[in-house]
């Protein structure tokens, strides 16, 4: 069978655009170190986090923000019909310059979890916790967004996370344990201000 | 009968090819051609209840207007338009489509008309039962509804019948699918050393496809939803359930852009003026497309928890290879129309250009519907994009993708070759011709309206499938452009779209009623290829040994992630009765 010296050309373009696509999304993952949602929350069951019995799980502790070291937090949120525990009636606050793990899971449907104007993203299925790790280096106000449909009121599932300026957030929060109602600064919550720039998932 | 005079054809500069079938199809073959008339009418209807859904929620979710339904009641709509336009439409044409390139292509009559019709009426009835479900989310006199989208994840639980219907939706395809086959081997007994004709040859590999993909789905269906929407099973894995989905929910695009191929390798160039350019490389496309649609699943899930980074990356890989058919395909088809152009008189680098039929609507249709699909395979290379997918992950951009792919690839070159095809299955001159040549010049410009602005939104962090993506806590910025011009397009490309859908119904309602006989205005003959398939090797044919690489491909592919699945917490956990609850409360089962 005969294939035109064009035809032949255009394959090989379009063999080094598939090689070359394949390996930008390697580099991602191995040099710049984008890394994906994985198994790697565990799993816990939907019933556990419903009835609130967050001791009976080593995957989930009780929804808010734990310091766990030198600008090392952990925050664990709860998204279920149609809030963010924390995130909708209190915000997410963390200082800038921190370094971030969010831990997300859902007692009922399926939902999303995504940091408007950045690239955190995340689904957050029942039985699995979802993993993402973000750094934040600037003092800013980010809108959360359920952008999974959930039921009859997915579009007011909303919320935010308040990057607190770092000297602010230490004044009153250098306890370990920083539950989302001993949050500080209230009037950082005053503004809504857009992101544009990504926030870039697991650069740690 | 029907014979099509020269100028009368949209093929007049080529009148030196030798017509073999000197009648209409529907003369050759009447019980072929009434089964795809009924098809394709379902399919219509379908086509008309999908739109109207839709072209309420561009106006709603885009606030332009919000008074036809409340916001709750949106995403009845939503689901109603999916189901309607990517399941039932789609499945529809398309088994229609099949039965019609399958008996003209081996030329022979129906083998068994009741066969055909047992899995018509079965995809019928599941298409029924489904709708009904899903309407019951607007009428309070049906006891029943499914709000769940087309997707259906668990353990958002929608009334059995749901499921029921969905079941028998795939069930009759299977049925389809095995009604080509029978007339295949029919066929072969009398032709035992032939190539099997290029449009056979499509239509087994697709549907060859189709039985592996549809397994997915079934499964996830029979052996869980149903059990579970019927409270005989206390709970189901969402994320297991929702992996079998995608087992199936890739593929299935393929199940819809393969007919779409088979119109554009070969009735497109003759559409044209020419014929294609080569038929074994249309045979390779298509083995590629067997083997490789499936293990790609995982791309839908590359930012849900407890699917491992490698398996995510595998199906990365798969994905990116999977543009290798359709980037020959787009060279293919523009030689072939360019070689058309060419035997019509066009001349020069791109002049040539200005000698294609843009007045032939079957032409412009697929012409344009080629086009799109180029600008809706470069998002879709975004998507397939592991990292950068982060930022685009069920936002606007999504369904702004696939509005260009299933939503014109597939649906405008449903509609075009309709134009050409309708008056074949019924005898009757294409009615209302010039408000068809415009239809597909409005859905062009209502697409480009609609599909850029979704995905400059996405880009913005706009969610898709939302009522109202406007929040006290949240402001998006457009990257491009501003959200509030983003939202008139998104709502005047959903008008246009709208119109140019009630354009084409009403020239099919029209020919419908008109009548039999007189010049029927289209040529049915498909000249051969310019490479025929006479010297490719005779190993493309061999269906059983694709087959086999395909299984092999998904059982790597997802043979050690749903073994995970399942040895982390059983079969059915962790997991989750459904919600809202239908039928559990009366039956007295374990749950």
């Amino acid at each position: 069978m005969e294939i035109h010296i064009f035809e032949k050309l255009w394959l090989g373009a379009a063999l080094l655009l598939i090689v070359g696509f394949v390996a930008t999304v390697a580099y991602g993952a191995v040099g710049a170190g984008v890394q994906m949602v994985d198994d790697s929350g565990g799993i816990v069951e939907p019933e556990t986090i419903a009835n609130g019995d967050y001791d009976a799980t080593d995957q989930f502790r009780e929804p808010g923000v734990y310091r766990t070291g030198e600008d090392q937090y952990e925050v664990y949120v709860v998204a279920q019909q149609f809030l963010f525990n924390p995130g909708t009636s209190e915000p997410i606050r963390v200082p800038a310059g921190s370094t971030v793990t969010l831990y997300v899971t859902s007692p009922d449907v399926i939902h999303g979890l995504k940091l408007v104007g950045t690239n955190v993203n995340t689904m957050v299925i029942p039985g699995q916790v979802a993993e993402a790790t973000v750094r934040f280096d600037e003092a800013k106000t980010y809108g959360i967004i359920c952008h999974e449909y959930c039921g009859s009121a997915h579009h007011t599932m909303a919320g935010q996370l308040v990057v607190v300026p770092e000297d602010q957030y230490n004044a009153s929060a250098s306890t370990m344990n920083v539950g989302p109602d001993a949050a500080p600064n209230a009037n950082a919550a005053a503004s809504v201000a857009p992101a544009a720039a990504t926030a870039g998932t697991g650069d740690t | 009968m029907a014979h099509a005079t020269r100028d009368e054809t949209e093929t007049g500069t080529a009148a030196s090819f030798v017509s073999e079938d000197s009648e209409t199809f529907v003369a050759r073959f009447p019980d072929a051609a009434r089964a795809v008339r009924v098809l394709f009418g379902i399919a219509f209807v379908a086509l008309a209840g999908g739109g109207l859904f839709g072209v309420i929620q561009s106006l709603h979710r885009t606030g332009i207007y919000r008074g036809f339904m409340s916001s709750a009641d949106y995403y009845t709509a939503l689901t109603g338009h999916g189901v309607l336009m990517a399941l039932v439409f789609t499945t529809f044409f398309i088994t229609g489509f099949f039965k019609w390139a399958v008996t003209r292509s081996l030329g022979q009559r129906t083998v068994s008309t009741r066969f055909t019709w047992a899995w018509v009426a079965t995809m019928t009835i599941g298409t029924l039962l489904a709708t009904v479900a899903i309407l019951g989310g607007l009428f309070d006199f049906i006891p029943a509804s499914a709000d769940v989208l087309y997707t259906f994840y668990a353990p958002m639980g929608a009334h059995p019948t749901f499921y029921i219907g969905a079941a028998l939706l795939i069930v009759g395809s299977w049925g389809a699918g095995l009604d080509y086959f029978r007339e295949f081997w029919n066929w072969r007994g009398d032709h035992p050393d032939e190539r099997i004709p290029l449009q056979t040859f499509m239509t087994l590999t697709t549907m060859l496809m189709w039985y592996i993909a549809t397994l997915g789905v079934a499964v996830e269906v029979v052996v869980f939803l149903i059990p579970w929407s019927l409270g005989l099973l206390a709970q189901v894995d969402p994320l297991l359930t929702r992996t079998l989905f995608w087992y199936f929910g890739h593929p299935v695009v393929y199940f819809w852009l393969l007919p779409a191929y088979v119109v554009w390798y070969t009735i497109l160039p003759k559409l044209a003026g020419g014929r294609l350019f080569s038929d074994p490389l249309a045979r390779i496309v298509f083995v590629l497309f067997l083997i490789l649609s499936t293990p790609v699943g995982f791309h839908h899930q590359y930012v849900d928890p407890g699917v491992p980074e490698g398996f995510k990356f595998i199906a990365m890989t798969n994905t990116m290879f999977l543009l290798l058919p359709s980037l020959l395909t787009a060279f293919t088809v523009v030689a072939s129309i360019e070689h058309g152009a060419r035997q019509r008189g066009g001349e020069g680098r791109l002049g040539w250009l200005g000698a294609l039929p843009w007045d032939n609507p079957a032409f412009v249709g697929c012409a344009l519907a080629g086009l799109m699909f180029a600008a809706g395979g470069f998002s879709g290379m975004i998507n397939a994009g592991m990292n950068i997918n982060y930022l685009v992950h069920n936002t606007l951009w999504i369904p702004g993708h696939f509005h260009l792919t299933v939503g014109t690839a597939f649906a405008l070159t449903a509609m075009a070759v309709s134009y050409w095809l309708v008056p074949q299955l019924t005898g009757k001159r294409l009615q209302l011709h010039g408000l068809a040549v415009v239809q597909p010049y409005l859905w062009f410009v209502g697409m480009t309206l609609m599909s850029n602005a979704m995905h400059r939104a996405g880009l913005a962090s706009v969610p898709r499938r939302t009522a109202e993506p406007q929040y006290d806590q949240v402001a998006f910025e457009g990257v491009v452009g501003g959200i509030a011009e983003m939202r008139w397009q998104i709502a005047i490309g959903g008008v246009l779209l709208f119109v140019s859908l009630v354009a084409f119904l009403a020239v099919m309602l029209a020919t419908w009623l008109g009548e039999r006989g007189g010049q029927l205005r289209v040529n049915s003959d498909i000249p051969p290829a310019l490479s025929g398939p006479e010297h490719s090797p005779v190993v493309l044919d061999n269906l059983r040994l694709w087959t086999l690489i395909a299984v092999v491909l998904v059982v790597l592919a997802y043979g050690l992630p749903l073994f995970d699945m399942v040895s982390s917490g059983g079969l059915f956990g962790p997991g989750s009765g459904p919600i809202p609850v239908w039928l559990s409360a009366w039956l007295p089962l374990p749950g």
